[in-house]
Order: C-alpha cells, then structure tokens, then sequence
C-alpha cells in the first residue's frame, strides 16, 4: 500500500477496518458472503446493507450470504447506535463494494484481453462488448481481496442506481413469520443449563446472608452459585431454575445499603448537584427592554426500553475459553469489559451476536450476557442459558434519563424571537459497556470483589446526549443553551432511543407553539419565519400539505393537531410530524402525518417501518410511560404496573419520504421520538387550550390540567 | 412424570411435572421455538398458541391442563412452501420489526379469523388485546390481518 493510500481517510467504518475480505467474500460457489461488524437490532439494517452490497456489486440480492456479527471474524464497528448503521457501515460496504467490482473487473479485462471499458456485469457476469465472458465466481480467489481498501473505487452514481431505492422485501421476515428459531433466546444447545438470577428488591441493597441447603436440593437443580451480591440458580430444565429461583429470592437476606429519591417526579434533578457546560452562546448583552417575553418548564420522567422479550444469553466454558451469544448492540465493546469482569484475555472470549427483541438502545443485553459468563464460569463444560425474568428486565434495565428542560424568550415587535435560552437537567446518556475507567455489566458491581463503574457521562456534541438536540436548528440573534448535567443518578441511565432528543425537542417544539400563540401566527409559518435551511423547510412544508393544514386552525374541546420538528441531532434525517389528538377521558392519538428527508433512500419502505414504528413508540412514551419507584425500590415490575399502547390505540400513520438520491444516505430511526412527543403536546393545546408540559400526559395529567 | 399432548397434528410424551408452564414444554421439550417468553403473567402475548381453537397465552397455562387437548404452534400453521394466509400477508406487508411478538400475533389472528373468518377492524384489534408489540409494527399487522379477512389474501 502506497504512503499516500494508507492517508487518506477511508469513508465510513473502512476507516478502521480496511482489509477488504475482513467485509467481503467472492465465493466459488456463486455467492457473495458479506460481515457486517452492525448488528440487526429489528430496524432492518441488514437488508439495507444487502441491498448496498448487490448493488454495487452488481450481483443479485439472492446471492448474499449474510454473516452474523462475531468478535472472530467481522470488523470492529462498535455499537449498532444513534441511527449511524447506514453512514458508517453501509458508506463502508459501499465502498469495499465498488473496489472489490474494480477488482474483479480489472481481472475480468486481463483474462479476456479487452480493456475494462469494454466490460459490463450482470449479476456477476462479465461480459466483453466484443463477446467473451466470465464470472466474478471463475474470476475470485483469497489473494484478490487480501488486501486493504483503497478508497480510490468510486461507487455508483444514483442515475446508475437499480437496487437503491427500492422496497425490497426485508431478509429477515419470512423466518420471523414462521416462527424460526432466530433469536438468542431460542439457541439450544446439547447439553445446555438453565439459570435465573436473583437479583435485591433495590439498586443500593446488598446480599447479607442466604442458606440455599434447601435449594441445592430442590428437584433440577445443578448449583447455586454466590459470588458477593451476585446470586445465582442452575438448573437441568427452565422451569426448575425459575421455581429454585423464587425459593432462593424468599431466603436471601439482603441489607440496605442506601436508598432511591422518595418521589419518582424528575424534577429531584433541580435540586441536585450539577455540572454546568454552556453549549451554544450566540448574541451580546440582553435583548432590548419591553419585549414581550415567556418563560415555561417541560419535562420527561424515567422511561423503559421495556424489550419485548426480557434480555437472554448463552454462555460456555471450556479449558478456559468463553464462547458468548449475545444479542448486544456491541459486541467488541461488551468483549471489553467482560474481559476486565473475568479477568481473562480479551483472546480468550469469542462474542457471537443473534438478534434478541427489539432493544431502542442499552437495555439489559450486556448485562445478562456478564451474568452469563460469570455462570460459565461457575460450570465449566455446558452452556449455560440465562433469561432474565419480565420483572428482572424492569427493574434492572438501564432507563432513559428523566429530564427538566426550562425555556426562556424574548419576542420582538415583528413577532420574531429575539432571545432564546434553554437550561437543560439531565443524567448523563451513555453507560454502555466500553466506557473509560470502570466496567460498566451490573453483576460486576455485585461481586465480593466489587468492580467500579466507569463514570456515567454523554456522546460528545454535536450529537450530544443529554444535550441532543438541544441547540435549536431555528435562527435567533441571541440564545443560550446551558446543560446542567447530574452525573450520579439514583437509577442507572442509558441510551434510550434519540437520547435527549426527545425531551429537548418537546421542550423546543412545545415551546414555538406557545411563542407564535402570544404573537398570533399560525405554528407552520411562524416555524418558516426562523428556518433559513432549505430541507427543514421542505419537511414543514410537505407535511402541513399532507395533512391539509390551515393557518391558525383551531381545534374543538374534543380534538385538534398539532406540529413538531426536528432534525436528528442537527446533523441527521429532518423529520416534521403532525397529529390529530382526540380528548375524552384520555388523550387518543388519531392519526399522525410525517414528511421525512433521510437524503438518499435505500430503502423506502425501510424507512417507512421505521418512521411508523418510532411514531407508535413515542405516541407511547409520551401518553403512557413512567418507571414507578419509591425510596424502597423500583416499582414498575410488569406490563400492568407498564402499559404500553395497545392495538386498540394505535392511529393510522401517513409518510411521506422526500428522496435526494444525490445527498449521502442517513438513519432514520430516532428522528421521530422529539417531534411526535412535541406534535401531541401541541395537539393537546390546541385541543383543550391547556398546555401540557410533563410526560407522560396520563388521564390523572389530563384531569389535574383542565381543572386547574 | 410422563404426559401425552398432541401438537400441530402429532403425539408427544413430554416428561415433565404437570405444573410446568406449557411454554417451556413447547420450547424445551418439543423443540417449537416461535412461541416466546414475554412476561410470563400472561400480559403479553408473545407465547400465544391455540388449543381447541381457542387462542391461548401458554406461560399461563400448566401443561397438564392441555393434555389430550388439541394444540396448534405457529410452526403448525404452514409449511416454507405452503404458508399460511396470513404468513404471507405478514410479509407481504413487511408487517415486523423486530418480529419477537409476531408469532403470538399470527396465533391470535388465527384464532379469530378460524371463527370470524370475515372479522372487522375493530374485531380484530378487540382479538389483539392481549397482544403487545413494541416496535410499534401494529397498522401494518392490522393491514395484513384485515387482508386476509377480506379475502383478498
């Protein structure tokens, strides 16, 4: 590789993973086998990458060999988060791609004696203009492809697109539908143990005394196993290391060891201690006296990933060798800190991803994966299946941050704000495992030799965490965006889809409604008045049109729409939704509008399940979600102390995508949560006159606003 | 303990203690994997199957209650060439993100389309109550649901 190669910066993941082969085969046998290093977290990624893939290749989409992540064998692309799979993994495939086409091509020219401008493909086929041809399968061997990218290849341009673009069928869901066994929580393995974990009633307790003499001989069951607070079952069949569970849970003694806020309300993080950044200052002095101005203060409570399927893995010893199924987001960073929790070489542990249920972002996936190899451990020679009970899942999850978002504005005498300031409270977003200075796997904290956690902290900006979004995308002379970040937090908080997104968003949507109002101008324009980018202003458009918006319209007591936007932490996908709210005794979303700018498509309706889906959640998050605690624990344990929206509830969503096949392709699947959270918000006002400014907007928020 | 059940069209002696949940029976013992654990209170519906016809959550139910009782699996319902309606409305909506709760929602749908063959939307959603997803995939599994109701599947 030439100096000059080795400079320059590779797009996407190839960055980091040049070798060409570590992404891609070209097998004798007609296939293309393709190692992703991002995991299929339900969002469909991995037909999005197939699709790249066959593209660029020129190859059909049925000859794709997709290999499921592995610390063994793919490359190192981190975490599967914060919608970046499509920039980081499908712009590296892309490329690896279109160099390994050059590649072949090159080869295809010598073997037929022509030159590469007289070649064309068709689904692997090289074909000479003068005749003549040869496939990438005769063409292929392990030398071609062991060398490192260049970068140099260029990739298709979106005219000679015939894959991108396009609705093809996810990979995935016929085996879905069929009830195969694709998930972790399905692997079966011979001679495979059950266990279940026993975990304390609250966070700050921890295991004084248990005498398991009964357990140990309870029917199954193979070993109890204690190390510290960490307390375990293994057992011969499931249901009997449930019931040996239950039975240890009744006999251990756990002791306090401190204890959680009494009240669940997150405005506990006003009062706590702080660490305040000013994010983004903009603007001399104050703005001019006598300006109309308002203040208002928003907030979110903690809110559950609440998987579908409580978190699962597999473990295995032997002769000191881990093997590990998981269904983590990241599987080198988790190898990481298992690694440091077992103490054994990272070598001595392969990670092998399988899908689990749908994760939104760091649920209890790591976690049950340490409990798992920490039980490996403890028996040696069989693999070991731990499943985290629903309750375990609950209480044990790492929430989305609660936050308080307070709003400040100066409007001018032309009803343009003059001055923004938004102060925003908030745990720090990021405990995922791979963080610096600590391990960050609950059961590690639980040991005799208890292992620190690293320091909860966020994303850097511009994407941010706490802080996502927070810096208004909209044009002010003056604003001030302060993050008062609380770093020790009495539940444990992680990524939970969008991050602050959601909140800030709320905050800053709720509150341009609550603006244009004391100046009376309609929500779409008075948004216009201060949005210089151009596709921010396509979104707003689109979607006022879809839903055949009027200017100032009103609603009535009993319904009316509201407005929210964003773009994904100003750096992402633009998304405006609007929703049509119905008040009775609850709020009812009834239906919901989204125009969607994700630059190029790759595929439409990819994206759309994603827009669909993330609107369903936050209509969800928002109407219904609270995790319940008081100072003696956390008290949300399942679905009924949860609820989440159901059928019934669920209204009919239009999307509309705007495609720039020309603009490079971004995620999609956190740009709803702030602005639908925002929409129904807005909806709300403009139903009822009431502003609703605290999450979740329950029947009991409902009440207590119309009456006051 | 030895007990007998038919399953999918098949009879199976299961040695298993007749309080075990019939979950763990259908996962552990027989290999049928597509229903799934969710919650295990029956509040969920991701382990839904049908005995007599009847749409049942079978981490509520002790296996020794279904003995002798016809059970049908989400694996029972279609075959790779033949699947089922509403297998195939599923993907022809491309009606799943994650999928986890989707075999349970086929089952329930099943259920009542067997009896209600021409169920109405809102039937249909009264028939997914017990069902949650958290994808948020519901218009579309309605979408493919309703086809199959209206004979257009």
């Amino acid at each position: 590789m030439s100096a000059a190669a080795a400079a320059r910066k590779l797009p996407g993941s190839l960055e980091t993973n040049r070798a060409l082969d570590l992404w891609l085969s070209i097998n004798a046998d007609g296939t293309v086998t393709v190692r992703p290093g991002k995991v299929e977290i339900g969002q469909g990624i991995l037909t999005a990458l197939v699709q790249i893939v066959a593209e660029e290749l020129d190859v059909a989409i049925e000859r794709i060999r997709l290999v499921a992540a592995a610390t063994t064998l793919s490359p190192n692309e981190g975490i599967t988060s914060g919608s970046r799979s499509i920039q980081e993994s499908g712009i590296a495939l892309r490329f690896a791609a279109a160099e390994v086409r050059e590649l072949l091509i090159s080869r295809a020219a010598e073997k037929l004696g022509v030159s590469v401008e007289q070649l064309s493909v068709t689904d692997g086929v090289v074909s000479a203009r003068t005749g003549g041809s040869v496939t990438y399968w005769e063409l292929a061997d392990d030398a071609l492809l062991r060398r490192n990218a260049t970068g140099e290849a260029l990739p298709k341009t979106a005219a000679e697109y015939s894959l991108i673009g396009r609705a093809i069928e996810r990979v995935d869901i016929p085996f879905k539908v069929k009830g195969d066994p694709v998930y972790v929580h399905d692997l079966d393995l011979p001679g495979m143990l059950h266990a279940r974990v026993v975990r304390p009633a609250a966070p700050a307790m921890r295991l004084a005394d248990v005498d398991w003499a009964e357990v140990q001989k309870m029917p199954g069951v193979v070993k109890v196993v204690r190390d510290g607070s960490f307390l375990c079952v293994v057992a011969d069949r499931e249901e009997q290391a449930i019931r040996a569970s239950r039975r240890l849970s009744r006999l251990a003694q756990w002791q306090r060891a401190g204890a959680l806020p009494a009240s669940a309300d997150p405005r506990y993080l006003l009062e706590s201690q702080t660490e305040d950044e000013v994010i983004s200052a903009k603007g001399e002095g104050a703005p001019a006296n006598g300006l109309r101005t308002l203040s208002a203060e928003y907030s979110r409570p903690h809110i559950a990933h609440a998987s579908l399927g409580p978190s699962c893995a597999v473990a295995e010893c032997r002769d000191g060798r881990y093997t590990l199924w998981t269904h983590s987001q990241g599987i080198f960073p988790l190898r990481a800190d298992l690694a440091v929790a077992l103490d054994v070489p990272e070598a001595d542990i392969a990670v092998l991803h399988m899908e689990g249920a749908g994760c939104y972002g760091h649920n209890g996936a790591d976690d049950v994966a340490c409990d798992a190899m920490l039980l490996a451990r403890a028996v040696p020679g069989r693999p070991i299946r731990v499943q985290w009970m629903r309750e375990d899942e609950f209480a044990w999850e790492p929430y989305g941050s609660p936050m308080v978002v307070r709003m400040q504005a100066a409007l001018d005498a032309q009803g343009r704000i003059a001055s923004w300031t938004h102060d925003l409270w908030s745990h720090g977003h990021s405990t995922r495992p791979g963080g610096k200075g600590g391990v960050n796997l609950l059961a590690a904290w639980h040991l005799a030799q208890p292992l620190k956690a690293a320091r909860p902290g966020n994303p850097p900006l511009p994407a941010g965490g706490s802080h996502r979004n927070a810096i208004p995308l909209y044009e002010f002379p003056r604003q001030r965006v302060t993050n008062h970040l609380v770093r020790e937090a009495p539940l444990r908080s992680s990524a939970l889809r969008s991050l602050g997104a959601h909140a800030n968003v709320f905050a800053i949507e709720s509150f341009m409604d609550e603006l244009a109002l004391i100046v009376d101008a309609d929500p779409v324009e008075f948004r216009l008045r201060h949005l210089k980018d151009t596709r921010a202003r396509a979104v707003i458009e689109k979607v006022a049109q879809m839903a055949a918006w009027r200017p100032k319209e009103q609603g009535d007591a009993e319904h009316g729409r509201g407005l929210g936007f964003a773009r994904y932490k100003n750096l992402g996908c633009y998304i405006a939704v609007i929703v049509e709210v119905s008040i009775a005794e609850s709020v009812r979303v009834e239906r919901a509008w989204s125009a969607v700018d994700v630059g190029q498509v790759i595929n439409p309706d990819g994206v759309i399940n994603q827009i669909e889906g993330g609107i369903v959640q936050t209509i969800s998050w928002t109407l219904k979600e609270r995790v319940g605690y008081d100072s003696e624990g956390v008290t949300t344990l399942n679905w009924h102390d949860y609820p989440i929206l159901t059928f019934n509830e669920v209204p009919d969503i239009d999307v509309v995508l705007i495609d720039r096949p020309e603009l490079p392709p971004l995620g999609a699947g956190e740009g709803t949560q702030g602005p639908t959270a925002a929409a129904i918000g807005n909806a709300c006002y403009n139903a009822m006159k009431v502003r609703l400014r605290d999450m979740p907007f329950t029947r009991e928020r409902l009440i207590s606003a119309l009456v006051a | 303990m030895s007990l007998v059940l038919h399953v999918n069209g098949e009879s199976h002696d299961v040695a298993a203690e007749p309080e075990t949940p019939l979950l763990y029976v259908l996962r552990n013992d027989l290999k049928l994997k597509g229903a799934r654990y969710g919650c295990g209170l029956g509040q969920c519906g991701a382990c839904t199957v049908i005995v007599d016809g009847k749409a049942v959550q079978s981490c509520d139910v002790p296996v020794s209650a279904v003995v002798g009782r016809s059970i049908t699996t989400i694996e029972g319902i279609g075959t790779s060439d033949r699947l089922h309606p509403l297998q195939r409305a599923f993907i022809r909506e491309q009606a799943a993100q994650c999928g986890y709760c989707v075999s349970g929602i086929i089952m329930s749908a099943k259920a009542l389309l067997d009896a209600n063959p021409k169920a109405t939307d809102g039937e249909i959603r009264t028939a997914l109550s017990g069902n949650l997803c958290r994808c948020g995939t519901h218009t579309r599994m309605l979408k493919a649901i309703r086809s199959v109701a209206s004979g257009a599947e």
